[in-house]
């Protein structure tokens, strides 16, 4: 069952969020992310849940962390200026395997750039911003619908590999106002158990250990420190270094075609469009528009990490195609993986891409 | 149950200096957190990012170790996903009034269900000795090779203007009042605050010619008036010297606060 509602993309992630089980909201106010703030502000008191409004992004991330731990689904959402600002905390979540949500809804940067219009310009930064080896998941939706479904997604992938998930949105998605099916339930996964309490951060085959929980009796010492299977600081010994950043990193990229979402379109195509967030819409419209040239589409939902097998389902590509909203930082990504040409197409300033000026390119490889 | 079955033994020996205070604090607050009757299954000890913030590491309870500055706002984050969660902050003068300056400012408005204790030895003693926010004028470190030229922060001061239920301050040499102090500190609903003055013979003694622990220690003792005594004298229309540090109960009060178990 389900009901129909018409609402803002911010709308559809606090109400994901919410029914995902979200139960902790840490934030500071930034366009274009604020009425998730906002809304979280409103509902969370309502469903036995906890708002508090940091005095800065720093602290926002923070509390979510120290939530988590506490045994809370926790999230913030911020944008551009806020989100350079958890970097540290950011790493911090993922040195300790802290399961968490952070939204960006993307504008235009650098630095203060444009609060009010979109943009993609965060997507590396989510991906490498913080220092060390390290890699987080990141969801991009392109409708009111994603904003919601991908929300829930993301607190499971944050629960299952205890990672900090993004969902790297923009401000157009944010905020348009769409027609939206929101289910009555959602399928929700569970932190691991601990097996072995002496030795918490263990981790099976999986590479995930269980979480300890605080307030359960397991004295865990959760520590940003390089550290043993017990969590204690172990700092100069490089094999243990070695091997904690190494299953840190392996648990996410070792499963990176299993968290990889996308969407195809006409894969028998030669000419074939790639996008991820607002530029997937000019996309669709665009092959809407032109539904006699056949033109393959890949939408990304899931950017990080890259499951490059979903390029393989286009066997008869000869192009790759690639708007984005910045100046072409997923078109870098994917030309690691592939020998076809990846030609980006890129729009910074805060319009969309036009379908017309999609299909005037398009053109010149059919 | 004693302050002894708090500590998680197999962590000693701890990474601090031989003289370094920071112990002699562990000592007084696991006493205190003994003595009041918490459960450890049910404390929570967070720190940020110091010598003094590797304490958590050395108490057998839930911990969390984070980032330079910003334990308050973890703190804040498990206290208020999970009240019933006892939760303590360790943390340094850098820590707490230089990078992690805003947070706490913000907790103690809040006044959130906290206990926040400071060991203030006046320096950054984990990066070798650079100048703090509380180092005082004239007084050496690395960063200030020439003696500091900024006048320091008084932190009771600034956690009793800021909106904190309980404000203290004692000095490492005071073990008893220091214990009782925690021990008001952890009955307060709402944020408590306790400064402890440390020794570090390791990066400020050594600069600043105290030839041994001892003689740190006795410098505390000569220069701490108790607040009674120099709240009188001032209103006697007596000036105390400037380098006067003022010990005991700054502030006590039940202003609203947040966070407190139902
Ligand atoms: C963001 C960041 N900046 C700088 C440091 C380096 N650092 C580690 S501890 C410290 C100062 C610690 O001084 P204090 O809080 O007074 O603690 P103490 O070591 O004296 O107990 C600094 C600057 C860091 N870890 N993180
Ligand atoms: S450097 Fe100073 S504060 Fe750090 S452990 Fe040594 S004596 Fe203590």
């Amino acid at each position: 069952m389900s009901r129909v509602e018409f609402w803002q993309g911010n709308t559809a992630c606090a109400e994901g969020a919410l029914a995902a089980g979200c139960r902790f909201f840490g934030g500071y106010p930034i366009t274009p992310s604020t009425e998730i703030a906002e809304h979280m502000a409103r509902s969370l008191p309502k469903a036995g849940g906890v708002f508090v409004q940091m005095e800065d992004e720093i602290g926002g991330i923070a509390s979510v962390i120290g939530a988590s731990w506490a045994g809370k689904r926790a999230m913030t959402a911020t944008s551009g200026p806020g989100f350079s600002l958890m970097m540290e905390n950011i790493g911090f979540a993922l040195m300790t395997e802290t399961p968490c949500v952070i939204v960006n809804i993307q504008r235009g940067g650098p630095s203060t750039g444009q609060p009010t219009m979109a943009g993609q310009g965060d997507m590396l930064q989510c991906r490498y911003g913080s220092h060390g080896d390290i890699s987080p998941i990141a969801l991009v939706p392109a409708s009111v619908e994603e904003m919601y479904s991908l929300t829930v997604h993301a607190f499971n992938l944050a629960d299952i590999y205890r990672v900090p998930v993004f969902i790297m949105a923009d401000e157009i998605i944010g905020h348009m106002r769409e027609r939206i099916e929101v289910p009555d339930k959602v399928q929700l996964s569970e932190r691991k158990p601990v097996i072995d309490p002496t030795h918490p951060f263990r981790a099976g085959c999986d590479l995930i250990p269980g979480f300890p929980t605080f307030g359960k009796g397991y004295a865990v010492h959760v520590t940003g420190l390089t550290h043993d299977d017990r969590g204690y600081p172990c700092t100069t010994n490089p094999e243990m270094h070695e091997k904690l950043v190494t299953r840190l990193f392996n648990k996410v990229e070792s499963v990176r075609d299993e968290i990889s979402l996308f969407e195809t379109i006409n894969t028998d195509s030669k000419v074939v469009f790639i996008s991820y967030g607002a530029p997937a819409r000019a996309v669709e419209q665009m092959l809407h528009d032109h539904p006699e040239a056949q033109i393959g589409h890949l939408r990304l939902k899931t950017v990080w990490p890259f499951g490059e097998r979903c390029l393989s389902q286009f066997p008869n590509a000869e192009v790759f195609l690639f708007p984005e909203l910045n100046l072409g930082q997923i078109s870098r990504e994917i030309e690691r993986h592939t020998r076809i040409p990846v030609i980006s197409i890129p729009k910074i300033g805060g319009n969309l891409h036009l379908p017309q000026e999609l299909w005037e390119i398009t053109e010149r490889y059919l | 149950m004693s302050g002894d079955d708090w500590l998680r033994k197999d962590r000693l020996p701890h990474i601090w200096c031989a003289g370094c205070g920071n112990g002699t604090v562990v000592n007084c607050t696991l006493a205190a957190v003994d003595e009041i009757g918490w459960q450890r299954a049910n404390t929570v000890f967070v720190s940020g990012i110091g010598c003094s913030s590797r304490a958590p590491g050395y108490v057998l309870t839930d911990s969390l170790h984070t980032t330079h500055g910003r334990a308050i706002a973890f703190a804040t984050g498990v206290k208020l996903a999970d009240p019933s969660l006892n939760v303590v902050v360790i943390t340094g003068d850098g820590d707490l009034a230089a990078i992690g300056g805003n947070h706490f400012i913000h907790a103690c408005r809040r006044n959130i269900d906290l206990t926040v204790i400071c060991m203030n030895n006046q320096i950054y003693g984990m990066t070798g000795g650079q100048g703090s926010p509380t180092t005082p004028m004239g007084k050496l470190s690395t960063t200030t090779p020439f003696g500091s030229v900024e006048p320091a922060f008084d932190l009771t001061e600034l956690a009793k203007a800021a909106g904190a239920n309980y404000v203290a301050r004692w000095t490492g040499f005071h073990v008893k009042e220091l214990t009782k102090a925690i021990f008001s500190g952890l009955s307060t609903k709402g944020l408590a605050f306790i400064e402890v003055l440390v020794q570090c013979p390791t990066n400020y003694g050594r600069r600043n010619k105290y030839r041994s622990v001892t003689d740190q220690i006795d410098y505390m003792k000569t220069h701490s008036v108790l607040k009674q005594k120099a709240d009188r004298l001032r209103e006697e229309g007596n000036e105390l010297p400037e380098d006067t540090i003022i010990l005991g109960e700054i502030v006590k009060r039940s202003l609203p606060a947040m966070g407190v178990r139902k």
